[in-house]
C-alpha cells in the first residue's frame, strides 16, 4: 500500500480491528473462537515478520516459543493451579520471559548463519522444543500434551469464548502497536538497513550481530507470549503445537500476506485458518486448498496479499495512458 | 533407564543389538537422506517434499502389491513413479523459480500438502504395512542374537546402493560433472556441462531413493498419512551432519542418526529426540557445511 499515506494506513488498519472487535460477538461462538485463535496466530505471525520481513532471517522454528509459552502455561496451571487466577498476569510476563530466554540461547547458536543454514538451524533447534515435548512424559505428557484446567478467572469469567476474545484481542492490538513503533525506531530502520546490505551496515559501525540477536529475542518473547494464549485459548497443549509444520504456517501466514508489513503476517494467519479450520468443516479438499495457496502465493504473488491494492492501483494507473508509468509512485 | 540387567552377557546383548538396529535404521536413512543431499548439493534446493516422496513411494508400492501381487516388482515400480514426480516438480515449477530459499521451501512445502491429500485420497487414512516376501521375514540366529534377515537385507541394499552411487560419481563422466556442479554451478556450465540435465537427473535420482527408502521402511514403520512430515526432520538431520551435497556425508549421517535414535531411545527415552537434534544445531553452528559438506 505504498501509494496511502501513513496516516490513512493508519486508519485503514484502526477501522480493520474496529470492525473485527465489532462484527466478532455478532458470528456465532464458532467463528468467535476461530478468530481469536487466528488473533493468537497473528501475534506468533508478527513476531516472525521482525525476523523475516524486517531483518531478512527466515526462520523455521518459530513454533518453538509458541511451545515454550504453551508449555509454560499448561505445566504451571496442572502441576500447581498457578495462572488460573490475578496469576494469569504473571504467567503472560513469565511466558514471554521465557519465549524471549529460549530465543536468548538459541539465537546464540542460530544468529552467526545466514540464508538456508539459517533455515536449517533453526528447524534443528525447532526440532530439540518437539523432541522434549514429545518424549518428555513426565514434564509434558508426550503424545497426549496436557489439558488445562480451565480458562483464568480475574473479575470476570474467562471461561466465556466472548470474554476470552476481548482479552486475546487486546494483546493483539497491543502487540500490533508496539512492534509498530519497533520497526519505526531507530533500531527498527537499521535491523532493514541489516536485511538490504548487511556488509554495508557493519562498516558504518553497526554491530550486526547485535541488532540481529535482539531481533531475535523480541520474536521470541512474542512468540512465547502467544504460546500462553494458545494454551489458555485450546485448554490444551501438545507436541502437534510445535511440529515443523507449525513453524512453516507461520512463515506461509507472514509470506501470504506480505513480509515486511506486519498486518500482512496477520492478514495471512485469519486466512490460513480460516482456510484450514473453517473450510475443513465443509469441505474434504480443504488441504488442496491449503496447498494450492502455498504453490500459488510463491509463484503469483510473493509480494503477498498487502500487495494486491498497490498492484492495482498501478494497473489502474496503467490502463488509461499508457506510458506514463513514471507517474505511478514508487 | 539402562540396560535392566547387572548380566553381563546381557548387557554385551543389549549392546549389539541395539548396534544392528541402529545400523539397519541407518541403512534406511541412508536411502531417504542421500537422494536430499545430492539435491541440495546440485541446486541448493530444500526440498520440504521429500518425505512426501517417501510416503508415496510406500503407497505406490501397496498399490503394485495388491494389483501384481509381487514385492520385487513394486521396488523399481515407485521408485520410477516417484522419480517422475520429481522430474515434473523440478522442470515445471522449481527451475523456473531461482535461487531463493524461502519461496522454494515454502513451495516444496506447498506440494508435500497437496501430495498428502493426494495420498489420503486414493489410499485412505488407515496405517497399512508392507508385507516383504517370507524369505525375508524370518531370522538368522547369530551368536546367540536372533537377527530379522529383512534388516540384514536393508543393511546390504544400503551398501550395494551406496557403493554403486560412490562409483557412478568418482569413476564416470557424468559423476564427475555432478561434482563439478556441486562445487560451483557457475563454473561448471562455463566448462560446457549442461547443469539443468544434471540437475534433472540428480532430482528424480534422489526421489527414486527417497521412494525406495518408503517402500523398504515400509515394512517396520508403515504407510501413513503424517510419516511423510515425521521422517522428514530426521532425513535432514542426516544430511545436516554428514554435510549437504556429499555422499560420504550421507553415508555416515545416517550410521550416526541411525546409532544414535537406537541409542536414544534405549537409554534416556525422555530427551532422545533432543539428544538427536541439540547436537545438529550445534554442529551446524560451528561448521555450518556439516562434517563432509564441501562449500
Amino acid at each position: 500500500m505504498a501509494f496511502l499515506s501513513t496516516r490513512r494506513k493508519l486508519l485503514t488498519v484502526l477501522a480493520i480491528l474496529v470492525i473485527v472487535v465489532v462484527v466478532t460477538p455478532h458470528t456465532g461462538p464458532f467463528l468467535t473462537l476461530l478468530i481469536t485463535r487466528a488473533l493468537v496466530f497473528a501475534i506468533l505471525a508478527m513476531s516472525l515478520d521482525i525476523l523475516l520481513g524486517f531483518t531478512g532471517l527466515a526462520s523455521l522454528g518459530q513454533a518453538a516459543y509458541l511451545g515454550v509459552g504453551a508449555y509454560l502455561t499448561a505445566i504451571l496451571a496442572t502441576r500447581y493451579q498457578f495462572g488460573l487466577g490475578w496469576s494469569f498476569w504473571a504467567v503472560i510476563v513469565l511466558g514471554a520471559l521465557i519465549g524471549a530466554a529460549s530465543a536468548a540461547l538459541f539465537g546464540l547458536i542460530a544468529i552467526r548463519a545466514t540464508g538456508v543454514y539459517f533455515l536449517m538451524i533453526t528447524l534443528a533447534l525447532g526440532q530439540c522444543v518437539w523432541g522434549l515435548a514429545y518424549r518428555w512424559n513426565s514434564l509434558t505428557g508426550g503424545d497426549n500434551g496436557l489439558n488445562l484446567p480451565g480458562r483464568p478467572t480475574f473479575g470476570v469469567a474467562m471461561a466465556s469464548d466472548l470474554n476470552w476474545f476481548y482479552l486475546v484481542f487486546g494483546f493483539f492490538a497491543a502487540s500490533l502497536g508496539i512492534l509498530y513503533l519497533l520497526v519505526l525506531s531507530p533500531f527498527g530502520r537499521s535491523l532493514e538497513g541489516i536485511r538490504e546490505q548487511e556488509v554495508r551496515m557493519r562498516i558504518l559501525g553497526y554491530n550486526t550481530w547485535l541488532h540481529k540477536y535482539i531481533a531475535f529475542v523480541i520474536a521470541g518473547a512474542f512468540g512465547g507470549l502467544a504460546g500462553v494464549l494458545w494454551a489458555t485459548t485450546n485448554g490444551h497443549v501438545s507436541p502437534e503445537d510445535v511440529v515443523l509444520t507449525t513453524s512453516v504456517d507461520a512463515l506461509l501466514m507472514v509470506v501470504l500476506g506480505g513480509s515486511g508489513t506486519l498486518v500482512g503476517g496477520a492478514i495471512g494467519a485469519a486466512a490460513v485458518l480460516l482456510l484450514r479450520e473453517y473450510l475443513s468443516t465443509l469441505v474434504p479438499w480443504w488441504q488442496y486448498a491449503l496447498g494450492g495457496v502455498y504453490v500459488l502465493t510463491i509463484l503469483y504473488l510473493p509480494g503477498g496479499l498487502m500487495s494486491i491494492p498497490a498492484r492495482m492501483h498501478q494497473w489502474r494507473a496503467r490502463e488509461p495512458r499508457t506510458g506514463t508509468l513514471a507517474a505511478v509512485p514508487p | 533407564m539402562g540396560p535392566r540387567s547387572g548380566n553381563g552377557a546381557v548387557d554385551g546383548r543389549f549392546w549389539l543389538l541395539q548396534t544392528f538396529n541402529g545400523l539397519s535404521y541407518g541403512a534406511l536413512l541412508f536411502l531417504l537422506g542421500s537422494g536430499l543431499s545430492l539435491i541440495f548439493g546440485v541446486m541448493r534446493i530444500v526440498n520440504l517434499a521429500h518425505g512426501a516422496y517417501f510416503l508415496l513411494g510406500g503407497y505406490v508400492a501397496l498399490s503394485v502389491i495388491w494389483s501384481t501381487g509381487s514385492w520385487a516388482l513394486a521396488l523399481p515400480a515407485a521408485a520410477l513413479a516417484i522419480a517422475v514426480v520429481g522430474i515434473l516438480m523440478e522442470r515445471i515449477f522449481l527451475r523456473p523459480l531461482g535461487f531463493d530459499p524461502l519461496r522454494q521451501v515454502l513451495l516444496t512445502v506447498g506440494f508435500a500438502f497437496l501430495f498428502q491429500q493426494g495420498a489420503l485420497d486414493i489410499w485412505g487414512g488407515d496405517n497399512m504395512d508392507i508385507t516383504p516376501p517370507a524369505a525375508l521375514t524370518r531370522s538368522v540366529v547369530v551368536a546367540g542374537l536372533h537377527l530379522p534377515i529383512y534388516r540384514i537385507f536393508m543393511i546390504v541394499l544400503a551398501v550395494v546402493i551406496g557403493v554403486a552411487l560412490w562409483l557412478a560419481m568418482e569413476k564416470t563422466r557424468m559423476g564427475a560433472a555432478v561434482r563439478a556442479t556441486v562445487d560451483d554451478a557457475q563454473m561448471a556450465r562455463g566448462v560446457g556441462i549442461d547443469t539443468s540435465r544434471i540437475s534433472m537427473l540428480i532430482f528424480a535420482l534422489g526421489s527414486a531413493l527417497a521412494a525406495l527408502g518408503g517402500v523398504i521402511g515400509g515394512a517396520f514403520l508403515g504407510v501413513y498419512p503424517g510419516l511423510d512430515f515425521q521422517i522428514l526432520p530426521i532425513a535432514f538431520a542426516v544430511v545436516i551432519i554428514g554435510g549437504m551435497g556429499s555422499l560420504t556425508g550421507a553415508a555416515i549421517g545416517a550410521l550416526v542418526v541411525g546409532l544414535a535414535d537406537n541409542f536414544g531411545k534405549a537409554l534416556f527415552p525422555e530427551i532422545s529426540y533432543f539428544t538427536l537434534y541439540a547436537p545438529m544445531a550445534l554442529l551446524l553452528a560451528v561448521k555450518p557445511t556439516g562434517l563432509f559438506g564441501r562449500e
